[in-house]
Protein backbone atom coordinates (compact mmCIF):
# COMPACT_ATOMS: atom_id res chain seq x y z
CA UNK A 1 0.00 0.00 0.00
CA UNK A 2 2.90 2.29 0.92
CA UNK A 3 4.64 1.28 -1.59
CA UNK A 4 1.96 2.24 -4.06
CA UNK A 5 1.91 5.44 -2.46
CA UNK A 6 5.48 6.31 -2.83
CA UNK A 7 5.45 5.08 -7.00
CA UNK A 8 2.72 7.23 -7.36
CA UNK A 9 4.12 10.19 -5.42
CA UNK A 10 7.12 9.92 -7.25
CA UNK A 11 5.45 9.56 -10.30
CA UNK A 12 3.57 12.63 -9.76
CA UNK A 13 6.98 14.61 -9.05
CA UNK A 14 8.68 13.61 -12.13
CA UNK A 15 5.89 14.70 -14.11
CA UNK A 16 5.43 18.20 -12.56
CA UNK A 17 9.06 18.17 -13.00
CA UNK A 18 9.34 17.19 -16.15
CA UNK A 19 6.32 19.67 -17.36
CA UNK A 20 8.37 22.84 -15.47
CA UNK A 21 11.25 22.06 -17.73
CA UNK A 22 9.57 22.28 -20.37
CA UNK A 23 7.72 25.20 -19.58
CA UNK A 24 11.04 26.72 -19.26
CA UNK A 25 12.84 25.55 -22.25
CA UNK A 26 9.61 27.04 -24.28
CA UNK A 27 9.78 30.26 -22.48
CA UNK A 28 13.43 30.53 -23.40
CA UNK A 29 13.04 29.65 -26.94
CA UNK A 30 10.27 31.92 -27.30
CA UNK A 31 12.40 34.70 -27.09
CA UNK A 32 15.63 33.59 -28.46
CA UNK A 33 16.13 32.58 -32.58
CA UNK A 34 15.61 30.45 -34.36
CA UNK A 35 11.90 31.13 -34.62
CA UNK A 36 10.10 28.95 -36.86
CA UNK A 37 7.75 31.72 -38.21
CA UNK A 38 6.23 29.32 -40.95
CA UNK A 39 4.81 26.82 -37.90
CA UNK A 40 4.04 30.36 -36.07
CA UNK A 41 1.73 31.50 -38.34
CA UNK A 42 0.08 27.99 -40.07
CA UNK A 43 -0.31 27.26 -35.90
CA UNK A 44 -2.27 30.80 -35.41
CA UNK A 45 -4.06 29.38 -38.06
CA UNK A 46 -5.27 26.03 -37.05
CA UNK A 47 -5.44 27.36 -33.11
CA UNK A 48 -7.00 30.58 -33.97
CA UNK A 49 -9.32 30.58 -36.87
CA UNK A 50 -9.66 26.53 -36.91
CA UNK A 51 -11.39 26.61 -33.16
CA UNK A 52 -13.29 29.92 -34.75
CA UNK A 53 -17.06 28.07 -35.48
CA UNK A 54 -16.81 25.85 -31.99
CA UNK A 55 -16.09 28.75 -29.81
CA UNK A 56 -18.58 30.93 -31.23
CA UNK A 57 -21.28 28.30 -30.85
CA UNK A 58 -20.74 27.62 -27.40
CA UNK A 59 -20.72 31.65 -26.89
CA UNK A 60 -24.00 31.92 -28.80
CA UNK A 61 -25.87 29.35 -26.99
CA UNK A 62 -24.23 29.86 -23.28
CA UNK A 63 -25.15 33.48 -23.68
CA UNK A 64 -28.88 32.70 -25.01
CA UNK A 65 -29.10 30.13 -21.92
CA UNK A 66 -28.05 32.56 -19.18
CA UNK A 67 -30.40 35.11 -20.24
CA UNK A 68 -33.39 32.54 -20.70
CA UNK A 69 -32.35 31.48 -17.05
CA UNK A 70 -31.82 34.57 -15.42
CA UNK A 71 -34.71 36.64 -16.92
CA UNK A 72 -36.77 33.75 -15.11
CA UNK A 73 -35.24 34.48 -11.96
CA UNK A 74 -35.11 37.63 -12.40
CA UNK A 75 -39.01 38.15 -13.20
CA UNK A 76 -39.55 37.19 -9.89
CA UNK A 77 -38.21 40.36 -8.39
CA UNK A 78 -39.62 42.49 -11.12
CA UNK A 79 -35.85 43.14 -12.50
CA UNK A 80 -36.46 41.88 -16.13
CA UNK A 81 -34.77 44.49 -17.46
CA UNK A 82 -31.21 44.24 -15.98
CA UNK A 83 -31.17 40.77 -18.08
CA UNK A 84 -28.55 42.21 -20.02
CA UNK A 85 -26.11 43.22 -17.14
CA UNK A 86 -26.46 39.48 -15.74
CA UNK A 87 -24.94 38.19 -19.14
CA UNK A 88 -22.60 40.57 -19.67
CA UNK A 89 -20.94 40.54 -16.33
CA UNK A 90 -21.20 36.74 -16.13
CA UNK A 91 -19.88 35.83 -19.80
CA UNK A 92 -17.16 38.71 -19.68
CA UNK A 93 -15.84 37.79 -16.68
CA UNK A 94 -16.09 34.19 -16.10
CA UNK A 95 -18.37 32.29 -18.59
CA UNK A 96 -16.59 33.33 -21.64
CA UNK A 97 -13.05 32.50 -20.52
CA UNK A 98 -13.74 29.51 -18.45
CA UNK A 99 -16.09 28.13 -22.00
CA UNK A 100 -13.83 29.12 -24.28
CA UNK A 101 -10.82 27.69 -22.31
CA UNK A 102 -12.54 23.96 -22.44
CA UNK A 103 -13.81 24.20 -25.98
CA UNK A 104 -9.77 25.04 -26.54
CA UNK A 105 -8.92 21.83 -24.42
CA UNK A 106 -11.14 19.61 -26.45
CA UNK A 107 -10.00 20.84 -29.85
CA UNK A 108 -6.68 22.07 -29.55
CA UNK A 109 -5.87 20.09 -26.73
CA UNK A 110 -6.34 16.41 -27.78
CA UNK A 111 -4.73 17.45 -31.25
CA UNK A 112 -1.75 18.60 -30.00
CA UNK A 113 -0.92 15.66 -28.00
CA UNK A 114 -2.46 13.14 -30.73
CA UNK A 115 -0.02 14.68 -33.27
CA UNK A 116 2.73 14.77 -30.99
CA UNK A 117 2.58 11.96 -29.39
CA UNK A 118 2.58 10.01 -32.92
CA UNK A 119 5.17 11.95 -33.71
CA UNK A 120 7.09 10.24 -30.22
CA UNK A 121 6.17 6.82 -31.19
CA UNK A 122 6.92 6.80 -35.16
CA UNK A 123 10.51 8.29 -33.96
CA UNK A 124 9.49 11.58 -35.85
CA UNK A 125 10.57 13.33 -32.85
CA UNK A 126 14.07 11.77 -32.95
CA UNK A 127 14.60 12.00 -36.31
CA UNK A 128 13.95 15.83 -35.92
CA UNK A 129 16.60 16.01 -32.91
CA UNK A 130 18.87 13.46 -35.40
CA UNK A 131 18.46 16.38 -38.05
CA UNK A 132 19.62 19.22 -36.10
CA UNK A 133 15.77 20.70 -34.88
CA UNK A 134 15.24 21.36 -31.32
CA UNK A 135 11.54 19.95 -30.98
CA UNK A 136 10.88 22.65 -28.15
CA UNK A 137 11.47 25.31 -30.96
CA UNK A 138 9.98 23.66 -33.81
CA UNK A 139 6.73 22.21 -32.46
CA UNK A 140 6.06 23.70 -28.76
CA UNK A 141 7.01 27.38 -29.08
CA UNK A 142 4.18 27.75 -32.16
CA UNK A 143 1.79 26.01 -30.51
CA UNK A 144 2.17 28.25 -27.49
CA UNK A 145 2.41 31.60 -28.94
CA UNK A 146 -0.71 30.65 -30.92
CA UNK A 147 -2.82 29.43 -27.59
CA UNK A 148 -0.95 32.20 -25.52
CA UNK A 149 -1.87 34.74 -28.38
CA UNK A 150 -5.47 33.58 -29.93
CA UNK A 151 -6.85 32.59 -26.70
CA UNK A 152 -8.14 35.97 -25.33
CA UNK A 153 -9.35 37.28 -28.96
CA UNK A 154 -11.42 33.65 -28.94
CA UNK A 155 -12.47 35.08 -25.73
CA UNK A 156 -13.56 38.09 -26.69
CA UNK A 157 -15.56 37.05 -29.19
CA UNK A 158 -16.57 34.19 -27.43
CA UNK A 159 -18.19 37.15 -25.08
CA UNK A 160 -19.36 39.54 -27.55
CA UNK A 161 -22.04 36.07 -29.27
CA UNK A 162 -22.54 34.97 -25.81
CA UNK A 163 -24.34 38.66 -25.47
CA UNK A 164 -25.87 38.94 -28.46
CA UNK A 165 -27.46 35.79 -27.86
CA UNK A 166 -29.07 36.97 -24.75
CA UNK A 167 -29.75 39.83 -26.62
CA UNK A 168 -31.86 37.41 -28.82
CA UNK A 169 -33.14 35.66 -25.75
CA UNK A 170 -34.21 38.97 -24.28
CA UNK A 171 -35.78 40.33 -27.06
CA UNK A 172 -37.62 37.74 -28.38
CA UNK A 173 -38.58 35.77 -25.64
CA UNK A 174 -38.87 37.79 -22.65
CA UNK A 175 -39.73 40.78 -24.95
CA UNK A 176 -37.35 43.35 -23.41
CA UNK A 177 -36.61 46.42 -25.28
CA UNK A 178 -33.68 46.28 -27.23
CA UNK A 179 -32.70 49.69 -26.12
CA UNK A 180 -33.19 48.70 -22.41
CA UNK A 181 -30.94 45.46 -22.75
CA UNK A 182 -28.00 47.19 -24.73
CA UNK A 183 -27.81 49.84 -22.21
CA UNK A 184 -28.09 47.33 -19.29
CA UNK A 185 -24.56 45.93 -20.55
CA UNK A 186 -22.56 48.34 -20.66
CA UNK A 187 -24.00 49.90 -17.33
CA UNK A 188 -22.92 46.94 -15.84
CA UNK A 189 -19.79 46.83 -16.63
CA UNK A 190 -15.92 48.04 -15.91
CA UNK A 191 -13.18 48.69 -17.13
CA UNK A 192 -11.75 46.05 -14.53
CA UNK A 193 -14.01 43.52 -15.94
CA UNK A 194 -12.54 43.57 -19.16
CA UNK A 195 -9.16 43.29 -17.86
CA UNK A 196 -10.35 40.48 -15.72
CA UNK A 197 -12.15 38.86 -18.89
CA UNK A 198 -8.66 39.19 -21.13
CA UNK A 199 -5.69 38.40 -18.25
CA UNK A 200 -7.55 35.10 -17.86
CA UNK A 201 -7.52 33.79 -21.34
CA UNK A 202 -3.97 34.42 -21.42
CA UNK A 203 -3.51 32.22 -18.41
CA UNK A 204 -5.55 29.69 -19.49
CA UNK A 205 -4.02 29.81 -22.91
CA UNK A 206 -0.68 29.35 -21.88
CA UNK A 207 -1.35 26.15 -19.42
CA UNK A 208 -3.71 24.18 -22.37
CA UNK A 209 -1.06 24.27 -25.00
CA UNK A 210 1.82 23.56 -22.23
CA UNK A 211 -0.16 20.52 -20.82
CA UNK A 212 -0.39 19.00 -24.30
CA UNK A 213 2.79 19.27 -25.36
CA UNK A 214 4.18 18.30 -22.45
CA UNK A 215 1.88 15.00 -22.49
CA UNK A 216 2.49 14.30 -25.87
CA UNK A 217 5.92 14.70 -25.94
CA UNK A 218 5.82 11.95 -23.04
CA UNK A 219 4.10 9.63 -25.17
CA UNK A 220 5.22 5.80 -24.41
CA UNK A 221 3.23 2.47 -26.04
CA UNK A 222 2.79 2.86 -29.15
CA UNK A 223 -0.85 3.99 -30.61
CA UNK A 224 -2.74 2.80 -27.38
CA UNK A 225 -0.43 5.46 -25.53
CA UNK A 226 -1.48 8.29 -28.20
CA UNK A 227 -5.21 7.83 -26.96
CA UNK A 228 -4.03 7.54 -23.42
CA UNK A 229 -1.86 10.96 -24.09
CA UNK A 230 -4.71 12.07 -25.96
CA UNK A 231 -7.13 11.62 -23.33
CA UNK A 232 -4.74 13.03 -20.32
CA UNK A 233 -4.14 16.35 -21.84
CA UNK A 234 -8.20 16.75 -22.02
CA UNK A 235 -8.69 15.78 -18.56
CA UNK A 236 -5.53 17.67 -17.29
CA UNK A 237 -6.06 20.49 -19.29
CA UNK A 238 -10.06 21.05 -18.48
CA UNK A 239 -9.12 20.36 -14.78
CA UNK A 240 -6.04 23.19 -15.08
CA UNK A 241 -8.56 25.56 -16.90
CA UNK A 242 -11.11 25.21 -13.67
CA UNK A 243 -8.10 25.21 -10.74
CA UNK A 244 -6.32 27.98 -12.33
CA UNK A 245 -9.88 30.05 -12.91
CA UNK A 246 -10.59 29.90 -9.12
CA UNK A 247 -6.80 31.56 -8.26
CA UNK A 248 -6.60 33.69 -11.04
CA UNK A 249 -10.10 34.94 -10.13
CA UNK A 250 -8.99 35.53 -6.64
CA UNK A 251 -4.97 36.91 -7.20
CA UNK A 252 -7.24 39.77 -10.20
CA UNK A 253 -10.06 40.39 -7.75
CA UNK A 254 -7.19 41.46 -5.09
CA UNK A 255 -5.28 43.24 -7.52
CA UNK A 256 -8.20 45.25 -9.51
CA UNK A 257 -10.82 45.67 -7.51
CA UNK B 1 43.03 30.20 -28.96
CA UNK B 2 43.76 26.84 -27.95
CA UNK B 3 40.61 25.40 -28.80
CA UNK B 4 40.84 27.13 -32.39
CA UNK B 5 43.99 25.12 -32.62
CA UNK B 6 42.61 21.81 -31.28
CA UNK B 7 39.73 21.80 -33.61
CA UNK B 8 42.64 22.33 -36.25
CA UNK B 9 44.20 19.69 -35.44
CA UNK B 10 41.20 17.30 -35.33
CA UNK B 11 39.95 18.71 -38.69
CA UNK B 12 43.22 17.78 -40.05
CA UNK B 13 43.68 13.87 -38.33
CA UNK B 14 40.16 13.57 -39.85
CA UNK B 15 40.95 14.60 -43.31
CA UNK B 16 43.56 11.96 -43.28
CA UNK B 17 42.70 7.98 -44.69
CA UNK B 18 42.55 5.82 -41.86
CA UNK B 19 40.76 7.92 -39.34
CA UNK B 20 38.74 7.45 -36.32
CA UNK B 21 35.29 9.08 -36.69
CA UNK B 22 33.52 7.11 -34.45
CA UNK B 23 35.07 5.88 -31.38
CA UNK B 24 33.26 4.11 -28.55
CA UNK B 25 36.04 3.59 -25.15
CA UNK B 26 34.34 1.61 -22.32
CA UNK B 27 30.60 2.60 -22.97
CA UNK B 28 28.36 2.07 -20.71
CA UNK B 29 24.31 2.36 -20.55
CA UNK B 30 21.59 0.71 -18.18
CA UNK B 31 18.02 1.54 -17.67
CA UNK B 32 16.96 1.33 -14.10
CA UNK B 33 18.22 -2.80 -13.12
CA UNK B 34 18.25 -4.26 -16.98
CA UNK B 35 22.06 -3.48 -18.14
CA UNK B 36 21.67 -2.42 -22.01
CA UNK B 37 25.65 -1.87 -22.73
CA UNK B 38 28.08 -3.12 -20.11
CA UNK B 39 31.20 -2.41 -21.86
CA UNK B 40 31.45 -1.68 -25.38
CA UNK B 41 34.01 -0.24 -27.29
CA UNK B 42 35.24 -0.09 -30.58
CA UNK B 43 36.13 2.30 -33.83
CA UNK B 44 34.88 3.18 -36.77
CA UNK B 45 37.81 3.99 -39.58
CA UNK B 46 36.86 7.30 -42.20
CA UNK B 47 35.33 5.78 -45.30
CA UNK B 48 34.94 2.05 -43.61
CA UNK B 49 31.59 0.17 -42.23
CA UNK B 50 30.48 -1.15 -39.01
CA UNK B 51 27.82 -3.96 -38.94
CA UNK B 52 26.57 -4.23 -35.55
CA UNK B 53 24.55 -7.69 -35.22
CA UNK B 54 23.03 -8.88 -32.43
CA UNK B 55 19.45 -10.82 -30.98
CA UNK B 56 16.85 -7.80 -30.44
CA UNK B 57 17.70 -5.62 -26.92
CA UNK B 58 21.41 -7.14 -26.95
CA UNK B 59 21.91 -2.68 -27.66
CA UNK B 60 22.19 -2.48 -31.35
CA UNK B 61 19.67 0.54 -31.85
CA UNK B 62 21.12 2.00 -28.12
CA UNK B 63 24.71 2.24 -29.54
CA UNK B 64 23.31 4.27 -32.54
CA UNK B 65 21.50 6.67 -29.74
CA UNK B 66 24.35 7.25 -28.00
CA UNK B 67 26.37 8.32 -31.01
CA UNK B 68 23.48 10.99 -32.37
CA UNK B 69 23.28 12.07 -28.20
CA UNK B 70 19.61 10.73 -28.73
CA UNK B 71 20.51 8.55 -25.27
CA UNK B 72 23.10 9.61 -22.90
CA UNK B 73 25.43 6.77 -21.78
CA UNK B 74 26.35 6.25 -18.13
CA UNK B 75 29.57 6.54 -18.40
CA UNK B 76 32.51 6.24 -20.83
CA UNK B 77 33.91 8.07 -23.67
CA UNK B 78 32.30 8.69 -27.03
CA UNK B 79 33.97 10.18 -29.96
CA UNK B 80 32.55 11.47 -33.09
CA UNK B 81 34.52 13.18 -35.98
CA UNK B 82 37.20 14.72 -33.36
CA UNK B 83 34.25 15.87 -30.62
CA UNK B 84 33.65 14.02 -27.64
CA UNK B 85 29.65 14.10 -27.39
CA UNK B 86 29.56 12.26 -24.22
CA UNK B 87 30.64 15.96 -22.36
CA UNK B 88 28.34 17.94 -25.06
CA UNK B 89 24.83 19.62 -24.64
CA UNK B 90 21.92 19.28 -26.97
CA UNK B 91 22.88 22.52 -27.76
CA UNK B 92 26.09 21.80 -28.68
CA UNK B 93 25.68 18.28 -29.84
CA UNK B 94 23.53 20.14 -33.18
CA UNK B 95 27.35 21.12 -34.44
CA UNK B 96 28.24 17.63 -34.21
CA UNK B 97 24.87 16.43 -35.92
CA UNK B 98 25.17 18.98 -38.61
CA UNK B 99 27.87 15.80 -39.83
CA UNK B 100 25.77 13.34 -38.88
CA UNK B 101 22.63 11.15 -40.71
CA UNK B 102 20.04 8.51 -39.10
CA UNK B 103 17.86 6.22 -40.36
CA UNK B 104 15.53 5.20 -38.63
CA UNK B 105 13.94 1.72 -37.93
CA UNK B 106 10.75 2.82 -39.36
CA UNK B 107 11.91 5.53 -41.91
CA UNK B 108 10.59 8.17 -39.41
CA UNK B 109 9.41 10.30 -42.20
CA UNK B 110 7.62 13.08 -41.39
CA UNK B 111 4.10 12.13 -42.05
CA UNK B 112 2.60 15.58 -42.77
CA UNK B 113 5.32 16.38 -45.64
CA UNK B 114 5.57 15.72 -49.09
CA UNK B 115 8.58 13.41 -49.72
CA UNK B 116 10.28 16.58 -51.56
CA UNK B 117 9.70 18.40 -48.34
CA UNK B 118 11.24 15.16 -46.35
CA UNK B 119 13.93 15.12 -48.33
CA UNK B 120 14.92 18.83 -48.42
CA UNK B 121 14.22 19.18 -44.73
CA UNK B 122 17.30 19.69 -42.73
CA UNK B 123 18.43 22.35 -45.74
CA UNK B 124 14.77 23.86 -45.83
CA UNK B 125 14.52 24.40 -42.22
CA UNK B 126 18.11 24.38 -40.53
CA UNK B 127 20.72 26.25 -43.21
CA UNK B 128 20.36 29.23 -45.48
CA UNK B 129 21.10 27.60 -48.54
CA UNK B 130 19.38 29.29 -51.21
CA UNK B 131 15.59 27.81 -52.09
CA UNK B 132 16.48 26.62 -55.75
CA UNK B 133 19.87 25.13 -54.65
CA UNK B 134 18.04 22.79 -52.28
CA UNK B 135 15.52 22.01 -54.82
CA UNK B 136 18.09 21.25 -57.07
CA UNK B 137 20.34 19.12 -54.27
CA UNK B 138 16.75 17.36 -53.45
CA UNK B 139 16.64 16.53 -57.29
CA UNK B 140 19.66 14.83 -56.93
CA UNK B 141 19.37 12.76 -53.96
CA UNK B 142 16.07 11.89 -55.02
CA UNK B 143 17.90 11.02 -58.44
CA UNK B 144 20.69 9.03 -56.87
CA UNK B 145 17.94 6.97 -55.09
CA UNK B 146 15.70 6.30 -58.22
CA UNK B 147 12.61 8.13 -56.80
CA UNK B 148 12.65 11.60 -58.04
CA UNK B 149 9.02 10.41 -59.99
CA UNK B 150 7.84 10.54 -56.58
CA UNK B 151 8.78 13.38 -54.79
CA UNK B 152 5.34 15.18 -54.39
CA UNK B 153 3.78 12.07 -52.88
CA UNK B 154 3.56 11.72 -49.35
CA UNK B 155 4.93 9.01 -47.70
CA UNK B 156 1.62 7.33 -46.89
CA UNK B 157 1.17 6.49 -50.46
CA UNK B 158 4.73 4.76 -50.85
CA UNK B 159 5.73 1.36 -50.06
CA UNK B 160 7.63 0.34 -47.26
CA UNK B 161 11.10 -0.08 -49.62
CA UNK B 162 10.66 3.32 -51.05
CA UNK B 163 10.09 5.24 -47.85
CA UNK B 164 13.57 3.69 -46.27
CA UNK B 165 15.22 5.02 -49.59
CA UNK B 166 13.70 8.19 -48.81
CA UNK B 167 14.88 8.31 -45.32
CA UNK B 168 18.34 7.61 -46.99
CA UNK B 169 18.05 10.70 -49.20
CA UNK B 170 17.07 12.26 -46.71
CA UNK B 171 20.09 11.29 -43.94
CA UNK B 172 22.24 12.10 -47.01
CA UNK B 173 20.85 15.28 -48.67
CA UNK B 174 23.35 17.79 -46.22
CA UNK B 175 26.10 15.74 -47.62
CA UNK B 176 27.14 13.98 -44.06
CA UNK B 177 30.27 12.06 -43.52
CA UNK B 178 29.07 9.41 -41.09
CA UNK B 179 25.55 7.74 -41.77
CA UNK B 180 24.17 5.41 -39.05
CA UNK B 181 21.62 2.86 -40.22
CA UNK B 182 19.35 1.30 -37.75
CA UNK B 183 17.65 -1.82 -39.38
CA UNK B 184 17.25 -0.06 -42.98
CA UNK B 185 16.07 -3.35 -44.56
CA UNK B 186 13.75 -5.09 -41.36
CA UNK B 187 10.07 -5.93 -42.57
CA UNK B 188 11.07 -5.58 -46.05
CA UNK B 189 11.24 -8.71 -49.12
CA UNK B 190 14.47 -9.42 -50.16
CA UNK B 191 14.40 -7.51 -53.37
CA UNK B 192 13.49 -4.17 -52.02
CA UNK B 193 15.85 -4.75 -49.49
CA UNK B 194 18.52 -5.30 -51.82
CA UNK B 195 17.69 -2.11 -53.28
CA UNK B 196 18.14 -0.23 -49.80
CA UNK B 197 21.50 -2.20 -49.08
CA UNK B 198 22.37 -0.58 -52.69
CA UNK B 199 21.61 2.46 -51.40
CA UNK B 200 24.13 1.62 -48.56
CA UNK B 201 27.47 0.01 -50.73
CA UNK B 202 26.70 3.57 -53.26
CA UNK B 203 27.03 6.01 -50.56
CA UNK B 204 29.93 4.41 -49.63
CA UNK B 205 32.10 3.56 -52.50
CA UNK B 206 31.33 6.53 -54.48
CA UNK B 207 30.32 9.40 -51.46
CA UNK B 208 32.88 8.26 -49.03
CA UNK B 209 30.42 7.95 -46.48
CA UNK B 210 31.44 6.06 -42.97
CA UNK B 211 28.54 3.89 -41.97
CA UNK B 212 27.61 1.68 -38.87
CA UNK B 213 25.00 -0.62 -40.24
CA UNK B 214 22.73 -1.83 -37.53
CA UNK B 215 20.56 -4.93 -38.38
CA UNK B 216 19.61 -8.67 -37.30
CA UNK B 217 18.96 -9.47 -40.99
CA UNK B 218 22.38 -11.92 -41.61
CA UNK B 219 21.59 -11.50 -45.61
CA UNK B 220 21.80 -7.80 -45.77
CA UNK B 221 24.58 -8.16 -43.78
CA UNK B 222 26.98 -10.34 -45.51
CA UNK B 223 25.93 -8.51 -48.95
CA UNK B 224 26.50 -4.98 -47.57
CA UNK B 225 29.85 -6.39 -46.46
CA UNK B 226 31.16 -8.38 -49.37
CA UNK B 227 29.94 -5.98 -52.12
CA UNK B 228 31.88 -2.69 -53.25
CA UNK B 229 30.22 0.09 -56.26
CA UNK B 230 32.50 1.14 -58.91
CA UNK B 231 30.65 3.50 -61.57
CA UNK B 232 31.97 2.58 -65.19
CA UNK B 233 33.09 4.36 -67.96
CA UNK B 234 29.55 4.62 -69.12
CA UNK B 235 28.44 6.52 -65.42
CA UNK B 236 26.03 3.69 -65.05
CA UNK B 237 27.06 2.32 -61.37
CA UNK B 238 27.41 -1.33 -60.89
CA UNK B 239 27.31 -3.41 -57.74
CA UNK B 240 29.79 -6.47 -57.63
CA UNK B 241 31.36 -8.31 -54.84
CA UNK B 242 34.19 -6.68 -53.05
CA UNK B 243 37.98 -7.35 -53.66
CA UNK B 244 39.87 -7.90 -51.44
CA UNK B 245 41.41 -4.90 -49.66
CA UNK B 246 37.58 -3.68 -50.24
CA UNK B 247 36.22 -6.57 -48.02
CA UNK B 248 38.76 -5.52 -45.22
CA UNK B 249 36.83 -2.09 -45.19
CA UNK B 250 33.64 -3.76 -43.64
CA UNK B 251 34.05 -5.36 -39.94
CA UNK B 252 31.15 -7.09 -37.51
CA UNK B 253 30.39 -6.65 -34.41
CA UNK B 254 28.26 -9.02 -32.34
CA UNK B 255 26.39 -7.92 -29.30
CA UNK B 256 25.51 -10.10 -26.48
CA UNK B 257 24.52 -9.04 -23.07
CA UNK B 258 25.61 -5.68 -23.71
CA UNK B 259 29.08 -7.11 -24.76
CA UNK B 260 30.81 -7.47 -27.68
CA UNK B 261 31.06 -11.20 -28.39
CA UNK B 262 33.19 -11.22 -31.61
CA UNK B 263 34.60 -8.23 -34.00
CA UNK B 264 36.07 -9.46 -37.37
CA UNK B 265 35.45 -9.52 -41.07
CA UNK B 266 32.87 -11.24 -42.59
CA UNK B 267 35.38 -14.08 -43.67
CA UNK B 268 36.31 -14.33 -39.99
CA UNK B 269 32.51 -14.25 -38.66
CA UNK B 270 31.93 -17.23 -41.25
CA UNK B 271 35.18 -19.40 -39.91
CA UNK B 272 34.33 -18.89 -36.26
CA UNK B 273 33.92 -21.90 -34.13
CA UNK B 274 32.41 -19.74 -31.11
CA UNK B 275 28.65 -22.03 -30.38
CA UNK B 276 26.45 -18.59 -30.05
CA UNK B 277 27.97 -17.32 -32.94
CA UNK B 278 27.14 -20.63 -34.75
CA UNK B 279 23.69 -20.44 -33.45
CA UNK B 280 23.19 -16.96 -34.78
CA UNK B 281 24.27 -17.43 -38.62
CA UNK B 282 22.40 -20.80 -39.07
Amino acid sequence: MFQAIERWLKGAALEAQEYVRLTMAAVRCTFTPPIYRHDVVEQFDLIGVGSLTVVLLSGLFTGAALAMQTGLTLDRFGARPVVGQLVSISMIKELGPVLTALMLTGRIGSGIAAELGSMVVTDQINALRALGTDPVRKLVVPRLLAGFCMAPVLTALADFVGIFGGWVVARFTLQVNSGVYWSSVTNGLYMQDAWMGLIKPLVFGFLIVTIACHVGLRTAGGTAGVGKSTTVAVVAGSVAVIAADFFVTQLLATLLY
Amino acid sequence: MVQGSEAQTAKQILSETGAPVVMFDRVQLAFDDKVVLADLSFTLIKGHTKIILGASGSGKSTALKIITWLLKADAGVVWVNGQRVDQLTEHEMMSVRADLGMIFQEGALFDSLTVRENVGYKLYEETAMPLEDVDRRVEEVLGFIGLIEHADKMPSELSGGQRRRVAIARAMAFKPSILLYDEATTGLDPITATTVDDEIIKLRDLEGVSSIVVTHQLRDAFYVATHMAERGPDGAVRIMPASGDKAEEAEFIMLKDGLICFEGTAEELRRSADPYLKTFLS
